[in-house]
């Protein structure tokens, strides 16, 4: 059974249609990219897998419940984490205690929680910084931030809204040895991605978005050989 | 949810748990605790604080302090919900008119122990908290502060009206000599008050200090800071945001009890006047919002300063203290948004990092 399933999702704002009949699915330990223009409905799509928006259609399901409805902290509670495109670190708290709002869905313990939230910022490579505070941090250490908060919730399914967009090429490799860190921990993922290189080395599978609908899934070979790809995203560079 | 297995991540974490540096962070204390300098300190304003009303032997100068510690505890209520979790209530004289009225109310109809009438008031205020905070806090931002602004005028209209309850003549509390302790009355000195002030006052710092450590706190100042970042996370936005609010209602109506057992009578126009809120709002903003001790040393500087103008000015100058506040406030927001508390704290640090410039020079 899929970890995820989504089927005829839509969602419109007043005549645009932002998301349009999408579905698709993912299995667990799986790497799902997502890629399209600008405008595509990535963003859209994730937050009507998390509950931010409430589509006009379809159906979505997670280790076979629906979805629909729920809120986002409800659907947090229930396993699935996600990242923001545009970073939203609590900026007058540490980042220690960024990271411990997300262990506290799990315990009142204040003690339990700092404990994980140091364990979450040692994977990410932020330790040293946790008593910095969130506006302190460059795009490269906040997006680790990000990630760390979200897996301190301890995710079944992490979405991730670009893992290279903003980031310096001094810190790009240290996050993309991150998120294969987490893969190679079996951590099931959509990650919405810009950069080519990035997603082929990343993902299993991709998903391309044009105008709100889906038009193209497969292997990353797959996607870069697809016309329909080529011409809607990836460009002449890739023909 | 709660018994959900574990992703395999966390199992990496526990083998993480052998490095040094993770090892390190996870031994140190997740505070600095306090310096003997300052455990001394704070000894010493205990005992000035329990020595002054019998060292400064006057109905004046301790009613400067009552008030300082009433307001205080208004700030401080207030500060629950604006100051950690983010939610700029422009109406908190509702709740305060709430328990003012709740146990003059029984005291003066029933002869009900004003303690008891607390309790009720308290209980209504939380309420009440509930009854306006489900429908306006998921209003963003300015939206909630005009709502409780309005709800605020709205509800002082009423009072002023309410024949039940006096309407604009109010409620006088009968004067009682027997029992002071009961009846929450002292007619013979304001020694009681003070304690039973600086007692009220003590019990919404500790709150606020406990908030400081619990789950609770760190999702009212999540939200504070982003609400949809923290719903994230997996907090409960509205209702956490009602939480503070019940909490930060039901002090403020302790607070009431008090004034309306401190002057015996209680009516609209100072129960629930716009300028209370407004004034509750600018002291936890003058000391530094979000913060233990910002109400504190706001109500220290402001009340005062209001207490004095009044006695040099007399019935002319009314308001001066109020064109005061305004100048002061106006410079704090444009200046240093921190309040005084930051601005201390950003002293301080500037000297221990010069001192030890100096240091390194010598």
């Amino acid at each position: 059974m899929a970890m995820l399933e989504v089927k005829g999702l839509t969602k419109k704002f007043g005549g645009l249609v932002a998301n349009d009949d999408i579905a698709f699915a993912v299995k667990e330990g799986e790497i799902l990219g997502l890629i399209g223009p600008n405008g595509a409905g990535k963003s859209t799509l994730f937050d009507l897998l998390t509950g931010f928006q409430r589509p006009d259609a379809g159906y979505v399901s997670f280790l076979g419940r629906s979805l629909l409805g729920s809120r986002p902290d409800q659907i947090s509670r229930l396993g699935v984490g996600r990242t923001f495109q545009k970073l939203r670190p609590f900026d007058h708290m540490t980042v220690e205690e960024n990271v411990m709002v997300g262990v506290l869905q799990h315990t009142a313990n204040l003690r339990v929680a700092r404990e994980q939230a140091l364990g979450a910022l040692f994977f990410v490579g932020l330790l040293e910084k946790r008593g910095a505070h969130g506006h302190m941090l460059s795009t490269g250490q906040r997006k680790r931030l990000e990630l760390a908060r979200a897996m301190a919730t301890r995710p079944r399914l992490l979405l991730m809204d670009e893992v290279s967009g903003g980031v310096d090429q001094r810190s790009l490799p240290g996050l993309i040895d991150l998120v294969n860190r987490l893969k190679q921990q079996g951590m099931t993922m959509i990650i919405i991605e810009h950069n080519m290189q990035v997603l082929m080395s990343l993902a299993d599978r991709v998903l391309a978005l044009h105008l709100g609908r889906k038009i193209a899934e497969g292997t990353p070979e797959e996607i870069q050989n697809d016309r329909k790809v080529i011409e809607s995203y990836l460009g002449l560079a890739y023909a | 949810m709660r018994s959900r297995t574990p992703a395999p991540m966390i199992a990496a974490l526990g083998a993480a748990e052998r490095e040094p540096a993770l090892q390190d962070a996870l031994n140190e204390p997740a505070r600095t605790p306090w310096r003997l300098r300052t455990r001394l300190l704070g000894l010493a304003g205990l005992v000035a604080l329990l020595a002054y009303p019998f060292v400064l032997n006057a109905p004046f100068p301790q009613h400067v302090m009552i008030m300082i510690f009433l307001y205080a505890l208004m700030a401080q209520s207030w500060n629950i919900l604006a100051g950690y979790c983010g939610q700029i209530s422009l109406g908190h004289a509702v709740f305060f008119g709430i328990g003012a009225y709740s146990s003059g109310f029984l005291f003066a109809t029933f002869r009900v122990s004003p303690w008891l009438g607390m309790m009720v008031g308290i209980a209504i205020a939380m309420a009440a908290a509930v009854a306006i905070g489900l429908p306006t806090l998921r209003l963003r931002g300015h939206y909630f502060a005009i709502a409780t602004l309005v709800i605020a005028e709205s509800v002082q209209i009423v009072f002023q009206r309410w024949e039940f309850v006096g309407a604009a003549s109010g409620i006088w509390l009968p004067i009682v000599r027997e029992n002071p302790l009961l009846n929450f009355q002292f007619n013979e000195s304001k020694i009681p008050y003070y304690f039973i002030a600086l007692g009220f006052l003590s019990l919404v710092c500790l709150a606020v200090w406990y908030l400081e450590r619990s789950k609770a706190g760190y999702y009212f100042r999540a939200i504070r800071e982003d609400p949809e970042a923290a719903s994230s996370l997996g907090v409960d936005v509205s209702r956490y945001k009602v939480l503070a609010f019940m909490i930060s209602a039901g002090f403020m109506s302790i607070a009431g009890t008090f004034y309306a057992q401190y002057v015996l009578v209680v009516d609209p126009e100072t129960v629930f006047p716009l300028t209370l809120s407004i004034l509750v709002l600018l002291i936890a903003v003058m000391g530094g919002v979000g913060t233990l001790w910002g109400p504190i040393i706001g109500a220290a500087v402001l009340v005062p300063l209001s207490e004095f103008t009044r006695i040099y000015l007399g019935g002319t100058g009314g308001s001066v203290d109020l064109i005061i506040y305004g100048a002061l406030i106006v410079l704090i927001c444009v200046f240093r948004p921190v309040g005084l508390l930051g601005i201390w704290k950003d002293w301080r640090l500037g000297t221990a990092v010069g001192g030890a410039k100096n240091r390194g020079n010598a």
